[in-house]
């Protein structure tokens, strides 16, 4: 008789790969954007504006916009952005953010009540108002965007992460292996992490899809780097402005940020599905 | 011969009222002592005491824990460390939070011997599967690459008890080990501990509020209320005659399967009042 676990796991498997699928493909295309772009992202070529994509008469595969620049080389350049954004931002964030909490949540104590009243005072901070303030002093820039979501995100991680690492710290068998001898930094790493990784793994994907967003709507308000450069939020906002002429402008890097910020939090969903000890 | 003595030990949450009443008892090398006593007496705090495990709210005020006449509280953290690793062990209470759900049986068990003790990996695992079969577990060498939730509560108990024998400790405090697992699986597994312990010659610290189990496991006992020891005999004595009156109510509110139709006996109010007053308890 067919178990239902099994088909947990095949419906969990279909989620990793085309989310992972699609991230993959992403990445493939960042990497490549030079081969892979027909255009030159930042030419111009006021003759060319606003052609509709190739289906509707025109010549660009994906049209291009008001400026005559090939909307799909900018989409494909502007994973580069997304890209480096959500990776450098996610995993510094993490470590930052799950390895305090993973120490207030374990030694408890004075690290604890330090750690947290810290979180407490930083998330009394409006984000958006935050991250617009910082970039205002540091200027402008990938670097600045960077920080900014380090910033203001990983209180999210501290707070899951030290929450889990007490449940987990409560349970017996860390006191059997703290009876057997382990040191109070081997218990944390060797029993302790391996079960809340799941959760960071999870909380990683989030925050690079969160990431993304952040990019495109720092890009929106043109706080993000320089307006010419390809950036899906940028690409956004111009196409907002020519909507009723072009709608290509504007739907296709939405459509593009949408799948993105989509598979990183569904392939977070599906690799806790085989991380988890319980349902693996 | 004295392996295990616990003097005059206080113990109380950090800036809040007590929880163990200088406690004192002993147990003898090899020998079976029972700790009884009501949900909140302080059973397990005694345990945890002399294991060096107890909750970071809770701080030792004042007494002795002579392992094999070395006082463990005057020891520097890591040197006790060392020691109660080599030589205790804990029987927990929960199986089914004991293991580390996210590790191989056969890794949590072999780790510790490894890592902590020096033994060679190949050592370790013919270990494991020595004890693995003594604690009579089918198809030992594959439970070893099994994960903690592939294996039902009373395989995980034994798991545990078979990891606490691991490295031939002189002391093993079993804190409740029965309590999380039905009747049927309890008879076995006392069976098995009490096995065990002969077999092994290790002094055993039988935590539980069971007075049945104690009357089949332990050598002698000690009641406690409300973190204070108010009798310590030897088994037969106590259950022939306790001293106290209020191990005498605490005996005689056993229920009793042979005769149904008694009814309940509970603790009389007269001999709780009495208990807490004499303890200090408020």
């Amino acid at each position: 008789m067919a178990d239902g676990r099994a088909q947990v796991r095949r419906r969990a498997g279909l989620r990793l790969w085309l989310a992972g699928g699609w991230l993959a493909l992403l990445v493939l295309v960042a990497i490549f954007a030079p081969l892979l772009a027909p255009k030159d992202p930042l030419e111009q070529d006021l003759f060319a504006g606003r052609l509709p994509p190739f289906w509707l008469t025109g010549g660009a595969l994906l049209g291009t916009d008001s400026l005559g620049r090939d909307v799909l080389s900018r989409i494909i350049y502007g994973s580069r952005i997304a890209l480096t954004v959500a990776i450098v931002s996610g995993v510094i964030t993490c470590l930052i953010g799950a390895g305090l909490g993973l120490l207030a949540g374990f030694w408890r104590g004075w690290v604890d009540v330090l750690v947290s009243r810290f979180i407490d005072i930083w998330m009394a901070f409006p984000p958006v108002l935050f991250s617009i303030l910082l970039i205002a002093v540091i200027g402008p820039g990938l670097f600045s965007i960077i920080i900014a979501i380090v910033v203001i995100d990983w209180t999210r991680f501290a707070r899951v992460v030290r929450a889990e690492a007490m449940a987990q710290g409560a349970m017996d068998y860390v006191a059997s292996a703290r009876v057997a001898g382990r040191g109070r930094m081997g218990t944390m790493l060797r029993e302790i992490l391996p079960n809340v990784l799941p959760i960071i793994v999870v909380l990683l994907t989030l925050e690079m899809g969160i990431a993304v967003i952040v990019e495109a709507i720092l890009s929106f308000v043109n706080l993000s780097i320089s307006t010419d450069d390809p950036t899906w939020g940028g690409m956004i906002s111009e196409g907002r402005a020519s909507i009723h002429q072009a709608w290509w402008v504007l739907v296709f890097p939405l459509v593009t940020l949408f799948l993105t910020v989509l598979s990183f939090s569904q392939l977070g969903e599906g690799l806790k599905d085989r991380f988890d000890p319980v349902l693996r | 011969m004295t392996y295990l003595s616990v003097q005059n030990l206080s113990v109380r949450i950090k800036g809040g009222g007590p929880l163990l009443r200088s406690v004192s008892l002993d147990v003898a090398a090899g020998h079976v002592h029972g700790l009884v006593g009501e949900s909140g007496a302080g059973k397990s705090m005694i345990g945890r005491a002399i294991l060096g495990i107890l909750p970071k709210a809770v701080e030792v005020v004042s007494g002795a824990i002579l392992l094999d006449g070395v006082d463990l509280l005057a020891l520097p953290p890591a040197q006790r460390r060392v020691r109660v690793g080599a030589s205790c062990a804990l029987i927990p209470q929960d199986p089914l939070t004991a293991l580390n759900p996210s590790r191989r049986i056969g890794r949590q068990m072999t780790d510790r011997l490894v890592d902590i003790l020096g033994w060679t990996r190949g050592d370790a695992e013919a270990r494991a599967l020595a004890l693995l079969a003594e604690v009579q577990i089918t198809d030992p060498a594959r439970v070893l690459r099994q994960y903690p939730h592939e294996l039902s509560g009373g395989m995980r108990q034994r798991i545990l008890i078979a990891s606490a024998f691991a490295a031939e400790p002189k002391l093993i405090v079993a804190d409740e080990p029965t309590t999380a697992l039905d009747v049927t699986v309890q008879k076995q597994i006392l069976k098995l501990i009490a096995g065990m312990q002969v077999r092994h010659g290790t002094a055993l610290l039988f935590v539980t509020h069971d007075l049945g189990v104690v009357s089949k496991v332990c050598q002698s006992l000690s009641v406690l209320y409300a973190g204070k020891v108010v009798e310590t005999a030897e088994v037969r004595a106590f259950f022939a005659a306790p001293q106290h009156p209020y191990s005498a109510a605490l005996l005689a509110a056993t229920p009793k399967y042979t005769d149904p139709d008694a009814g309940l006996h509970p603790v009389p109010d007269a001999v709780i009042a009495a208990v807490r007053a004499e303890v200090g308890h408020d």
